[in-house]
């Protein structure tokens, strides 16, 4: 076929193609788009997921390595029959938060972070320049193959007409910025560009089928045959190792192929941007798997007969074009070279697109509003053709890489290999996807770990070994690098994904967007504080200058009237600036569209009711947990305070049964004496002497009892708090009398020195004298019972400390009180001496302890002065709840 | 001629009381006031029994009583003992002795117990 009728059909399809776009474009505009939404329209766009690496490529692939080309489209037929409620939710969300693209999305999801964002930017940058690349060879390539004239096909060295790829590169990118790039509308779609795909996946599939028939039917004889030939081209020995199947292998391309179809920068624009709503997946979900299995029919076949038909020095990749044109059919060779042509252009110019709008959206206009920081709402630049001027330069940026790295790479054998390097690439992104969208604990911090991780990885073991930079890494014998490298930097990436997420906490926008991605609902409004009427104009100056004047001015005026106002200027209700905000999101993505909406209209990245929102939903969760914690911490005090409880009253019991045991002691002692004697007064044979000494232990062991019970009554009278006190003033010096005269009466028999400073003894204290004579009496009577010296001596003194009060001290000559028993003396029954001597309970000076504290003072033994030495403290003054009796 | 009855008692009253009790059988009687000191009156007087107080300074009966089953003189370990408590709980107080009598007691109690100790 002579080549410039194949050159003449080429420009008259490009006609075609700009045509069918450019009415598309314009019955979009003017509303008909009744069979543009189509659903079948939609699914045929999906079709750009065949390239022209499927298109040729796949016969290729098939005849170097059997049935595994098969995975390339089981993948996203698992992901379209398995998984289709997926899709479904991925489409809603990305709808509902106007995503622009898959590096938008995982943004969106995490806090909107455009750092983010610029992170898979990179990526998809980086694996789709060689795939850009890769089309732009397979165009070249397959012009070469009727421009050479040679029927077996050009070899790969020659760069003849290097001249082709950059005007088809310069085509294309002419091609996607008319149609790309003709408006900013709010919902990023493109009719022109989708419609022109659908038509060009028709293309594809009727010149794949035709020559498919051609093969099967003509070259061979049937079905049967065809089968006959694969069966004897499969046992052939020196296929024997190259088709194999290998699970692991088959397993890593199909989990990659399932994650290229979600991430793909080319595929998520025509499946989530550009789907009107998630019902188009009802269709696309048998008739687009029905697609690639129409797609993958005739592999083989084409492949086998390439094999038997052309000499084995001929090209695999293009035996499409090769075979028909050695058997003479130059027309159907034509019709392959379209079908041809049709996937690289469409593959390449949703590419451009989709990439353009990630690096214009996340590279330059964040750039371009950090550089320009605003000196207020009415700049007169531009944004709108900053935009747009991005978007179109960026365009021309990505096209214009893939046909450098083409020249560069000089069209070698490796670009092959590209389009599984793009797919391991972009598959990077699917944990964070997915995880963003099912799993509420993802957060940024992990997907920045994921993707950054997997990325890394995917550089180091996939893309530099691929570009011939770095050597190979070691591996055992029969471990596949690819299948090796893709395991592993998956697997890494979604370990630093969910490990970092859960060690991380989400700030609040994260939150909200999580909320808001996982349960696919309505997100929770982002309530600004309402600036009044004034602050709208900033807001409408730059949506003009995303959208231009008119459609700016016709959306405020709209949401104006929408809320009952004339003009054009609606108030700013937190529902205006929710909506402002997504629609921008739609031009320039969620996460700049956030930032200026704030700058305008804020000032601040959340205000206070934002804050408070996302707050009350963090909130929640914190107070469950802290709920939970301290009703655990509750339990464990309860507990504690039980056990504390238990123990104390069981040494309350102990307590009591002791004083309970020590009462009986004491109340039977005297008893036991009383009853025998009294039993022996009946003795008629006592003498008279007996009977009288007898009655008199009677009276006094009597007498002992009635003390017991006097004591017992006064101590639980004063330990209770009941005592009753009669506070009058006194002369401390009438007081030490009394009770030195009182106390007399014990061992009178023993005559006491008292060594007294009278002087210093006449103040004037107000207390209860009677209870503070009792103590006096106490203590000065144990002095007498217990000293134990030759010439027993008291000494008595009283000071008037600086800090107030009054002190007196009582001292013996005796031996005083052994060290170890000091401790002992003012508890109740601890009686030191024989009973004889004591003539007591030994409750005297526990009693005296009750007394002063009632009093507001103290009593306390003075160890190592020799004697026994006791000091009582009054206050100034007794506590201010004492019970002021009337002198 | 040996004791009869040896009484280890702090209370005086009480001690006078059993005392005037036990001299009227005509039984020989020793009183020791002290818990220090027991053991050693016991192993001195040999006393056929021995009425010991529970509740002694220095010295409880409780320990005295041990220190009397611990002799290495068997005939001396095995001295009956009847042991007096003031305490309600008799069954405790007495763990190790002959028997225990609770004060008050009554004097015929008392003698009874001795008598039927004695014999």
């Amino acid at each position: 076929m002579p080549f410039e009728t194949l050159l003449a059909s080429c420009l008259a399809y490009v006609v075609l193609m700009f045509g069918v776009a450019f009415a598309a474009d314009r019955a979009a505009a003017r509303g008909h788009v009744r069979w543009l939404d189509h659903p079948l329209v939609y699914t045929l766009s999906l079709s750009v997921y065949c390239s022209a690496w499927t298109f040729y490529g796949a016969v290729g692939y098939a005849s170097r390595s059997g049935l595994e080309f098969l995975t390339i489209y089981l993948g996203p037929t698992i992901v379209f029959t398995g998984a289709w409620w997926g899709l479904r939710r991925l489409v809603r969300v990305a709808r509902m938060h106007h995503v622009t693209s898959v590096a938008d999305l995982i943004s969106a999801r995490f806090g909107k972070s455009n750092r983010l964002a610029g992170l898979v930017t990179l990526i998809a940058v980086i694996a789709s320049t060689p795939y850009i690349a890769l089309q732009l060879q397979s165009v070249s390539l397959s012009f070469e193959v009727f421009a050479t004239d040679t029927p077996y096909g050009p070899t790969l060295n020659g760069n003849t007409l290097g001249g082709t790829a950059l005007w088809v590169a310069a085509g294309l990118a002419l091609f996607t910025i008319l149609f790309g790039t003709r408006n900013l509308a709010a919902d990023e779609r493109h009719h022109g560009v989708v419609t022109a795909i659908a038509l060009e996946a028709v293309v594809k599939l009727v010149a794949f089928l035709t020559l498919g028939v051609f093969v099967v039917w003509w070259l061979a004889d049937g079905p049967a045959d065809i089968l006959d030939r694969i069966a004897a081209a499969a046992a052939e020995p020196q296929n024997a190792e190259g088709w194999a199947l290998r699970a692991d292998r088959w397993t890593a391309l199909n989990i990659v192929s399932a994650a290229a179809i979600l991430t793909l920068p080319r595929m998520f624009q025509v499946m989530v941007v550009e789907a009107a709503d998630e019902e188009r997946l009802n269709t696309a979900g048998w008739a687009f798997p029905a697609y690639l299995f129409a797609m993958s029919l005739f592999v083989l076949p084409i492949a086998v007969m390439g094999r038997e038909l052309l000499p084995a020095a001929a090209n695999p990749d293009l035996y499409m074009l090769t075979l028909p044109a050695s058997q003479g059919q130059n027309w159907l060779a034509l019709l392959v070279f379209l079908g041809g042509f049709s996937a690289a252009t469409s593959m390449v110019v949703v590419c451009a697109i989709a990439v353009a709008t990630m690096v214009s959206n996340h590279w330059l206009v964040p750039v371009w509003l950090a550089l320009r920081r605003p000196q207020g709402g009415e700049d007169a630049d531009d944004l709108r053709g900053f935009v747009l001027n991005a978007r179109r330069l960026a365009i021309l940026a990505v096209t214009g890489a893939g046909w450098l790295y083409y020249h560069a790479s000089g069209g070698t054998a490796a670009l092959a290999a590209m389009g599984l390097v793009a797919f391991a690439g972009m598959a990077q992104v699917l944990p964070a996807m997915i995880g963003g969208l099912l799993w509420r604990g993802a957060n940024r911090k992990g997907a920045y770990a994921g993707i950054g991780c997997g990325a890394a990885l995917w550089i180091a073991l996939i893309f530099l070994p691929s570009i011939g930079v770095g050597g190979d890494i070691p591996l055992p014998s029969g471990v596949d690098p690819w299948t090796f490298a893709v395991f592993l930097s998956l697997s890494m990436n979604i370990l630093a994904f969910i490990g970092v997420s859960i060690f991380g906490f989400p700030d609040p926008v994260e939150r909200l967007q999580g909320l808001s991605f996982v349960s696919a609902v309505e997100p929770i409004r982002h309530s600004r504080m309402t600036r009044g009427e004034g602050r709208a104009e900033p807001l409408l100056a730059m949506a003009r200058r995303v959208w231009g004047p008119e459609e700016a001015l016709r959306y405020f005026r709209d949401e104006a009237h929408a809320q009952g106002k004339t003009g054009y200027l609606p108030d700013l209700t937190p529902r205006f600036l929710t909506r402002l905000e997504r629609r921008l999101g739609g031009s320039i993505g969620s996460a700049t569209a956030h930032a200026m909406i704030d700058r305008v209209a804020g000032g601040v990245a959340l205000t206070v009711s934002d804050l408070l929102q996302v707050a009350d939903e963090a909130q929640r969760a914190k107070e469950e947990t802290q709920r939970l914690e301290s009703a655990r911490a509750e339990l464990a005090r309860t507990a504690l305070q039980l056990r504390e409880a238990n123990d104390k009253l069981t040494a309350l019991s102990v307590q009591k049964d002791a004083f309970l045991s020590q009462i009986s002691h004491e109340l039977r002692t005297p008893m036991t004496s009383v009853r025998a004697f009294s039993e022996i007064l009946k003795d008629p044979t006592l003498t008279h002497e007996e009977r009288s000494r007898f009655a008199g232990i009677i009276h006094d062991e009597a007498g002992r009892l009635t003390r017991l019970l006097d004591d017992l009554l006064d101590l639980s009278v004063l330990e209770s708090g009941r005592a009753q006190l009669s506070v009058t003033a006194v002369n401390l010096h009438d007081l030490i009398s009394r009770a030195l005269s009182a106390a007399s009466a014990t061992r009178p028999e023993r005559s006491f020195l008292i060594d007294r400073d009278v002087a210093s003894e006449h103040v004037g204290i107000i207390t209860d004298a009677d209870r503070l004579l009792q103590v006096l009496i106490n203590v000065i009577s144990n002095a007498r019972k217990y000293c134990d010296a030759d010439r027993p001596m008291l000494h008595i003194r009283v000071t008037r400390p600086a800090e107030g009060g009054t002190v007196i001290n009582i001292m013996d000559n005796g031996s005083g009180i052994d060290s170890s028993r000091q401790s002992l003396i003012f508890e109740k029954f601890a009686r030191l001496n024989d009973p004889a001597r004591a003539g007591g309970a030994g409750l005297g000076l526990a009693i005296c302890r009750e007394i002063m504290a009632v009093l507001g003072g103290d009593i306390a033994y003075l160890p190592g002065l020799g004697g026994a030495a006791f000091r009582i403290s009054l206050p100034q003054r007794p506590p201010v709840e004492l019970p002021q009796a009337v002198a | 001629m040996g004791l009869d009855i040896l009484m280890i008692e702090d209370e005086p009253n009480i001690a006078e009381a059993v005392r005037f009790i036990m001299t009227r059988e005509g039984w020989q009687f020793g009183l020791h006031h002290d818990g220090a000191g027991g053991i050693e009156e016991i192993e001195r007087h040999r006393p056929r029994l021995v009425i010991l107080d529970l509740m002694l300074p220095n010295r409880s009966g409780t320990e005295i009583l041990c220190d009397l089953r611990a002799a290495e003189d068997p005939a001396l370990a095995a001295t009956p003992v009847l042991m007096l408590t003031a305490r309600g709980e008799t069954t405790e107080a007495g763990s190790g002795a002959d028997a225990v009598l609770a004060k008050p007691f009554a004097n015929e109690d008392l003698r009874a117990l001795v008598r039927q100790m004695l014999s």
